[in-house]
């Protein structure tokens, strides 16, 4: 089973919300000081379940990302929790670029690796919050795609995908290579050993830029964006909070009750 | 290329919705109301694709509720069939209506459905949208919706003219209301697969219905936190639930690490919510949960920790151990409905 993960650097979206800052002006989003971007949370549990596919059913582990500081860092950490290879994706010319551009770059890269049997995807990343990279990836490979996936099966010629619903799940068949985007119930993500960190520190990340994976300039980068942020705002605060004071945690929770009753909320 | 006659050739809005026990589902309710404004501010017609079995009933439904053209395909609803089956059905239909924009419901069909068709078509897509406008100088479709799970608003706009397709949130906005006198067409689409090109396999769907009232429809919804500290301490919430007649949830932390099931976790991944009342119980209030249940007419937060956020999305807040403050509040509540 030879796996490949696309997985993204993004913002650690755990901070604070006080923490978070907007640069309305120039419609960005500015990092928060001091607090390292961190792997895309949903991507680190696609991460999850590609190792535990290899554990039972061998095979490797290849993981991807497209970052224009070529930094290897989330490369490294998914290396340290125990994938095989990784490689960046860096060009200028992939600046900018939309969903589609970023599944372009992403599939170029897959034709490279070749002899893939299983590309995954978290299901959205958590900072722009689309989720729609995967599903174009498995339009522009044309692999079978199931989204939301909570578990895989691997058989002989077929993937057995269980896609998690709102109020239950489904099973799917795809033959590989097959497009998966991964769901939250994979479950916590395995923490890196010590050894795994120190033998990731010495690995070299390779970079590849634009040429290496034959992509065309023509079609990264911004300027083929299919559309455009007119503006970016804070959400407005509506609610004021009345704190129930009381002597004792009991006594603010009596006191609860009443207010409840006399708002007319029970 | 002359641009108007660009604009002139996408024109109307198409909803892709969906049925539920032959009735138009309450997300698509929604979606008529989204799609009848923005067709009406455009000046065009609102299209619904339904599919499903005996759905005629529903095809009247809909224009009662607002779609001018419904086109009826009788076929298995989403559970019971293919993604790739809709992706082919709607890229048929957006070939022949050419439409400004494609409106789906952010659930599990949207969600799945709309990526997949916007890949196909190479066409913007934006999902999770929680408004649409129309911009009054360029007609442009403006589409806010959260990023950064909610700390922030974005504003899209489509670059060039083709179709977009677009998600909506569920529970923005009120379902359309009914009008009996509303005249409408019906149009049957011939159910055409290419089936040789199909490469995936429905094996099943099964349905885990959880005990008790749903959580979109309670009046009252208790969720449950991180604070919570494992299964043990969801009694608490249970009671308290059943106390105010409501449903449980909990955010995305009980559900990770497996103190509670999946399908009750309320947030960006999981139930959107709206009731009268949501408490939230040892919940620190991400923004990611809090769109779930920001609709709630009022929050109510219990927190030991006195800066959590969740008191800033909050009318009324405890700050306390929660197991001390629910047992007298349990205890209160009782003794008041019992008189």
């Amino acid at each position: 089973m030879n796996i490949v993960i696309c997985i993204k650097k993004i913002p650690d979206p755990e901070i604070p919300p006080a923490k978070f800052k907007l640069d309305t002006e120039s419609m960005q989003v500015l990092p928060p000081e001091g607090i390292p971007s961190v792997i895309n949370p949903y991507d680190e549990q696609a991460v999850e379940l590609a190792l535990r596919i290899k554990e039972k059913n061998g095979g490797k582990v290849t993981v991807l990302t497209i970052d224009e500081e070529a930094s290897p860092a989330i490369v490294k950490h998914a290396l340290s929790m125990g994938a095989d290879e990784g490689y960046v994706l860096a060009d200028a010319a992939f600046l900018g670029s939309d969903s589609f551009s970023i599944a372009y770059i992403l599939a170029q890269a897959i034709k490279k690796i070749g002899d893939v049997d299983l590309v995954l995807c978290g299901r959205q990343a958590a900072d722009w919050d689309e989720g729609v990279v995967g599903s174009i990836l498995a339009e522009k490979l044309k692999y079978p795609l199931v989204t939301l996936a909570g578990s895989i099966e691997i058989s002989e010629e077929t993937l057995k995908v269980r896609r998690v619903l709102l109020d239950g799940y489904q099973e799917f068949a795809v033959p590989k290579p097959a497009v998966v985007t991964v769901s939250n119930e994979v479950g916590k993500p395995r923490l890196p050993s010590g050894w795994g960190i120190i033998s990731a520190s010495r690995r070299e990340v390779p970079v590849w830029d634009a040429s290496a994976i034959d992509a065309d300039p023509a079609l990264t980068g911004g300027c083929v964006a299919r559309k455009e942020l007119v503006k970016i705002y804070a959400p407005e605060r509506e609610r004021q909070c009345d704190i129930v004071e009381g002597e004792t945690t009991e006594e603010a929770g009596e006191k609860l009750a009443e207010k409840l009753l006399k708002f007319g909320l029970i | 290329m002359n641009q108007n006659s660009d604009i002139a050739k996408y024109k109307d809005v198409l909803i892709c919705g969906e049925v539920t026990h032959t009735k138009i589902s309450n997300a698509t309710k929604e979606l008529l109301r989204t799609g009848r404004e923005l067709s009406d501010s455009l000046g065009k017609f609102l299209h619904v694709l339904l599919v499903g079995r005996d759905i005629g009933e529903a095809a009247s439904e809909a224009i009662a509720l607002g779609a001018d053209k419904v086109h009826l395909v009788s076929g298995a609803p989403f559970e019971e069939s293919l993604p790739e089956f809709y992706v082919q059905l709607l890229t048929r239909l957006c070939a022949k209506l050419e439409p400004r924009i494609v409106l789906f419901s952010q659930t599990d069909m949207g969600r799945d459905i709309a990526p997949r068709l916007a890949g196909r078509l190479d066409v913007p897509i934006s999902l999770d949208c929680v408004r649409l406008d129309v911009d009054s100088d360029s007609r442009s479709i403006l589409l806010t919706k959260p990023v950064y799970g909610g700390n922030a608003m974005a504003v899209w706009k489509a670059v060039g003219q083709n179709t977009q397709i677009a998600t909506m949130r569920l529970r923005v906005t009120k379902p359309a209301e009914s009008g009996d006198s509303r005249q409408g067409e019906i149009l049957s689409v011939p159910e055409i697969m290419e089936k040789p090109t199909i490469k995936e396999e429905l094996l099943c769907t099964v349905k885990e219905m959880s005990k008790g009232i749903r959580l979109e429809d309670a009046k009252v919804v208790v969720a449950g936190g991180g604070g919570i500290g494992g299964n043990e301490g969801f009694r608490l919430i249970e009671e308290l639930a059943q106390t105010l007649r409501g449903a449980v949830g909990t955010s995305r932390v009980p559900c990770d690490e497996g103190w509670m099931p999946k399908n009750m976790e309320i947030g960006q991944t999981g139930h959107m919510v709206s009731p009268d009342i949501y408490i939230a119980i040892g919940i620190s209030g991400a923004p990611q949960h809090l769109a779930g249940c920001s609709g709630s007419k009022y929050i109510v937060s219990i927190n030991k920790d006195p800066d959590a956020h969740i008191f800033k999305e909050s009318d009324l807040g405890l700050v306390g151990d929660y197991r001390e403050a629910l047992s007298s509040l349990i205890e209160k509540l009782k003794s008041i409905l019992s008189d």
